[in-house]
């Protein structure tokens, strides 16, 4: 009690939360990464493979990380979260409030660190920092990685390589807990890093075949274009705010001891990691080719953890975001037009694609998208809302597809699935419900969430309800269109998969329990995880059920977390949503399940559709079918020029410029030394003469050698220009 | 003794390493020069160290020392096997990097 | 006081002298043993102001370890600069200006701004350096340990002998 007091004081009117399985949650971590080299040592030598070694410690972890939440909603709840309402519940929370005067209530982070290391005089810390992000993450991570960990002992069994995917799978859940746990900003650097290597070997997991080796490098090239940002982002933080420690970071931020002009350009570093790490426009193109690496990889990684690692920096160090792009009061910012567009580009892409995993993958880039639009306009706890929800119908949708794959051997819609209805109940009973959570359609997860963040745009006083953190109309109008375009594909990817007749080979069978069941438990949580964000004021429930999401994991008057507002979301609002969604279901619905079927029960498309009719509607597929040809723009245009019109320019210019007037250069100065020479010599002292022509020849002749490729010239002409530079340096100075 | 008496010495020695860098053709003599630019540096290291009283001047020096035979150790292996391949270490003769 | 520049003074002198053969010497095993003079003289300055440790590893590492590790490479690659005798270029004169334009560029730099500051060295122990260098600066130490295993691997990789060639 009494250090709940003091700690209060010092977080400035929050309570600091403690107790055993917060102050230890470094474990959660450290079981897997132990589990990782056990794995790699004895792995092979045990009768599963090392998968058993995995499971128990992703399952250790789980159990902590659970233990973890309860104490910190116990924390919580203790301390009254209902804070905004003025309920002060008895314990902690009404002391420390009374102790200090002041009317916040709220549960400052636990964190614990210790000195990592020490340069100069500089002590940099390591620790954990536990708060209700943290919790929701660890639960996250843990309980998809379970699942995952079970479901891949049937999916990858009898593979060649099958420990080392145990191993990674345990490497990738330690980095990414290592990450969400993270305390200082140099932490989720070594997290953030560590969880791109391990997609970049789970990608290539079958490196043999050249697209997935190919795929495991574009995406490990792809992502160090953002994680400059992010080493650039951290440094700029660090000699703004004179510290790497999160809450440090963001105090300073929002404290204004830090200039805006470097929160901005901070702001604007970790943008771009954004932007690669979490699949944004335009460095979004990695994503799907990500798919080549084994389904469970594609479902724990690129779809419900490590993906989401620039959502949970962003929500980490949303002071710095806050104030760096000034989100409150405004109507537009880099990170909501980033997040729109990125939200338009993966739905409308989702549609043209034949691989089941593929439209996934540009439905989880459309997801981030969301998520990412959600940071940019303010809606900070309905972003972390969808990143939960979708975590698991995600996961869900992916795990499904995997089963699917599994029974027909391929991830080919048009060619090889249809009807299997009938074949696989339990893959297409939770295919569909994961589906139906994606689309937003109440009572599932993914509606509530969903419709939370069109609420925190704020656009359109008639739909936004109130209390919006400003007027972002334009991100209102691109979440709407998402959602009828996600409708629209959900149901295409649904009948070309599950209805019509079977066009593959062979007789699918239903997956194995090892399979069905998590899909079970993810179908499960995909229908009852918005249960725990009711919205204020709809009424449904009891109002101590109301928001339990926001009360558990927002910061709420602390000093390192920005007073945000939040939007009421209004019932026209969830109405027209979901009849938007409806709208792109029936649109799609007619099409395929009346229109198609019609045709024959294993046509894919309408002979005579739309592309077949109008040009226009032509032109839209086919630069759908080439991704809006931004791959084409980067190696094509791009790399293209640099290898071939920049290089070969380069190339003449050095052999017909630079080389010629070196040549010149020389000639003409020999020239002029004779001329010199032959004039000046009858006349005047001959020595002086002499030597100035003798000069004008050498270095005529060290300029012409310039381009000799002799390692000693090249030495000569570095000293002597840092000479010059150091001779002008002491003048000015 | 004055600061400027060794700071002096570390700069005439630089200079004359400098020279021989850019004067000799074989592959050993250049990396010998390397040698005394390098230690030339490091008299400037200790000497600011004694003057300033600290011992980081020192710290420096020694990571300067360490850096140093490894990077001999790099050199000497990249001249055989310049001579292995080419039985010279002339400077003169490797323009392999000719533009 | 006087013996201080006496000694610093003939310490410097053979040190410039030396340094000099080093670049001009013809046969590469006396510039290599001019080298052990400079590098000694160097370990000596260092004694001189009281960096004993500095001075020891100087010793131990540039007379004891690279000197050897010079010679070792003299004795590996014996070409025909034996037959013709010249180990200089022919044009020496950028060189010479380079290093000349360096020298006048520091010597104005220095006598500038350090004029007339006095050095009263004392005498810093190993105990000092150690406290410094395993306390504030053990990860640059940690750091140079990798960075001489890197090399070491990085020579042996490099002048291993291909097989068959």
């Amino acid at each position: 009690m009494l250090n709940a007091i003091i700690a209060a004081e010092a977080a400035g009117g929050a309570v600091a939360a403690s107790g055993w399985f917060l102050e230890n949650a470094w474990l959660v971590w450290l079981f897997p990464a132990v589990s990782f080299l056990a794995i790699l040592l004895f792995g092979k030598r045990l009768p599963r493979g090392g998968s058993e070694i995995g499971i128990a410690a992703v399952g250790a972890s789980l159990v902590f990380g659970l233990l973890t939440a309860i104490q910190w909603i116990s924390e919580v709840e203790g301390a009254g979260g209902d804070s905004a309402e003025g309920e002060y519940a008895l314990g902690k929370g009404a002391l420390a409030a009374a102790a200090d005067g002041e009317a916040s209530g709220g549960v400052s982070a636990l964190t614990r660190s210790i000195t990592w290391l020490t340069n100069g005089a500089e002590a940099i810390g390591a620790g954990i920092m536990i708060d209700g992000l943290a919790v929701m993450m660890i639960f996250v991570v843990t309980l998809v990685s379970l699942l995952v960990h079970v479901y891949s002992t049937d999916y990858v069994a009898g593979d060649r390589r099958y420990t080392h995917f145990f191993a990674f799978l345990s490497l990738f859940t330690a980095s990414m807990l290592f990450f969400v746990t993270a305390s200082t900003t140099l932490q989720m650097l070594v997290g953030w890093e560590l969880v791109g290597v391990c997609s970049f070997a789970l990608i290539g997991h079958w490196w043999e075949e050249k697209p997935n080796s190919d795929a495991a490098l574009k995406a490990f090239l792809t992502n160090r274009v953002g994680d400059m940002g992010l080493i650039i982002g951290v440094s700029i933080l660090f000699f703004g705010a004179g510290t790497f420690d999160v809450i440090g970071v963001n105090e300073a931020a929002l404290n204004g001891s830090m200039s805006h002009t470097v929160t901005l350009a901070g702001a604007l570093c970790l943008t771009a990691a954004v932007i690669s790490k979490s699949g944004q426009f335009f460095l979004h193109t990695w994503l799907p080719d990500a798919m080549a690496g084994p389904t469970p990889v594609s479902a724990l990684i690129h779809a419900a953890t490590m993906v989401v690692a620039g959502v949970f920096m962003v929500a980490r160090l949303y002071g710095v975001f806050f104030e760096g792009y000034t989100i409150g009061g405004a109507s537009i910012n880099l990170l909501a037009l980033i997040g729109g567009i990125t939200t338009l580009v993966g739905a409308t892409l989702a549609f043209v694609q034949n691989d089941i995993k593929r439209v996934l993958a540009y439905s989880t880039v459309s997801q981030l998208g969301y998520m990412v639009l959600a940071l940019g306009v303010g809606a900070w706890t309905a972003a972390l809302f969808h990143l939960f929800t979708h975590a698991f119908f995600k996961a869900c949708l992916f795990l499904g597809s995997g089963s699917v794959s599994h029974a027909v051997h391929s991830f080919d819609m048009k060619k090889d699935m249809g009807g299997l209805r009938q074949a696989m109940p339990h893959t297409y009973r939770t295919f569909m419900i994961a589906a139906v959570a994606l689309a937003g359609l109440p009572i599932l997860s993914g509606f509530w969430s969903k419709d939370e963040i069109l609420a925190g745009t704020g656009g359109w006083g008639l739909f936004g309800g109130t209390d919006a953190n400003g007027a972002y109309t334009a991100m209102l109008a691109m979440g709407m269109i998402t959602a009828a375009l996600t409708g629209a594909y959900m149901t295409r990817v649904v009948y070309l998969t599950f209805f019509g007749e079977y066009r593959g080979h062979g007789t699918p069978h239903e997956s194995g329990p090892r399979i069905t069941v998590p899909l079970w438990i993810l179908a499960g949580l995909a229908t009852v995880a918005g249960f725990i964000n009711f919205p204020a004021g709809f009424q449904l429930v009891p109002k101590s059920w109301e928001e339990k999401f926001f009360h558990w994991v927002e910061p709420i008057g602390v000093s390192y977390f920005p007073a945000i507002k939040h939007a009421t979301p209004s019932w026209s609002l969830a109405i027209v949503s979901v009849v938007v969604a409806l709208a792109g279901i029936g649109a799609a619905y007619r099409y395929y399940f009346v229109r198609v079927k019609a045709v024959s029960p294993t046509a894919t498309e309408l002979p005579d559709g739309l592309t077949a009719r109008s040009s226009l509607a032509r032109l839209g597929h086919r630069i759908l079918v080439n991704k809006y040809y931004l791959d084409w723009l980067y190696t094509t245009v791009i790399v293209g020029f640099v290898k071939g019109p920049l290089a070969r320019a380069a190339y003449w210019t050095n052999q017909h410029v630079i080389d010629r007037v070196v040549n010149e250069a020389g000639t003409r100065s020999v020239q002029a030394g004779n001329i010199v020479y032959h004039k000046v010599d009858q006349l005047v002292v001959d020595g002086i003469v002499n030597s100035t022509g003798k000069i004008s020849d050498s270095s005529g002749e060290e300029l012409r050698r310039m381009q000799t490729g002799k390692v000693q010239q090249y030495a000569a002409i570095m000293f002597i220009a840092a000479t010059i530079l150091a001779g002008i340096f002491i003048i000015v100075i | 003794m004055l600061l400027n008496e060794m700071l002096l010495l570390g700069a005439v020695l630089f200079c004359i390493g400098v020279y021989g860098v850019l004067a000799r053709r074989n592959g050993v003599l250049v990396l010998m020069s390397i040698e005394l630019i390098l230690n030339a540096v490091n008299i400037n290291l200790i000497a600011f160290g004694a003057f300033h009283h600290t011992v980081i001047g020192q710290i420096f020096a020694l990571f300067v020392i360490t850096v140093a035979a490894a990077e001999v150790g790099i050199g000497l292996a990249i001249v055989l096997l310049l001579y292995r391949n080419r039985r010279s270490i002339d400077l003169e003769q490797v323009d392999l990097m000719k533009g | 006081m006087i013996a201080e520049h006496v000694a610093f003074g003939i310490i410097a002198a053979v040190m410039v002298a030396s340094a000099l053969r080093v670049v001009t010497a013809r046969d590469i095993v006396h510039a290599a043993l001019y080298l052990v003079i400079v590098l000694a003289g160097v370990a000596a300055l260092f004694l001189l102001v009281g960096a004993e440790f500095t001075g020891i590893t100087q010793v131990l590492i540039y007379i004891g370890a690279v000197i050897v590790l010079f010679l070792f490479g003299i004795m590996l690659t014996r070409s025909d600069f034996d037959q013709d005798g010249e180990t200089d270029h022919k044009r020496k004169l950028p060189a010479i200006l380079t290093a000349l334009l360096l020298l006048a560029v520091m010597i104005g730099a220095l006598v500038d701004r350090f004029g007339d500051d006095r050095l009263d060295p004392t005498p810093q122990t190993t105990a000092q350096v150690s406290d410094e260098l395993f306390s504030q600066y053990i990860v640059p130490f940690e750091a140079v340990s990798v960075l001489l295993l890197a090399a070491l691997i990085g020579a042996i990789v490099i002048a291993r002998r291909e097989q068959g060639g």
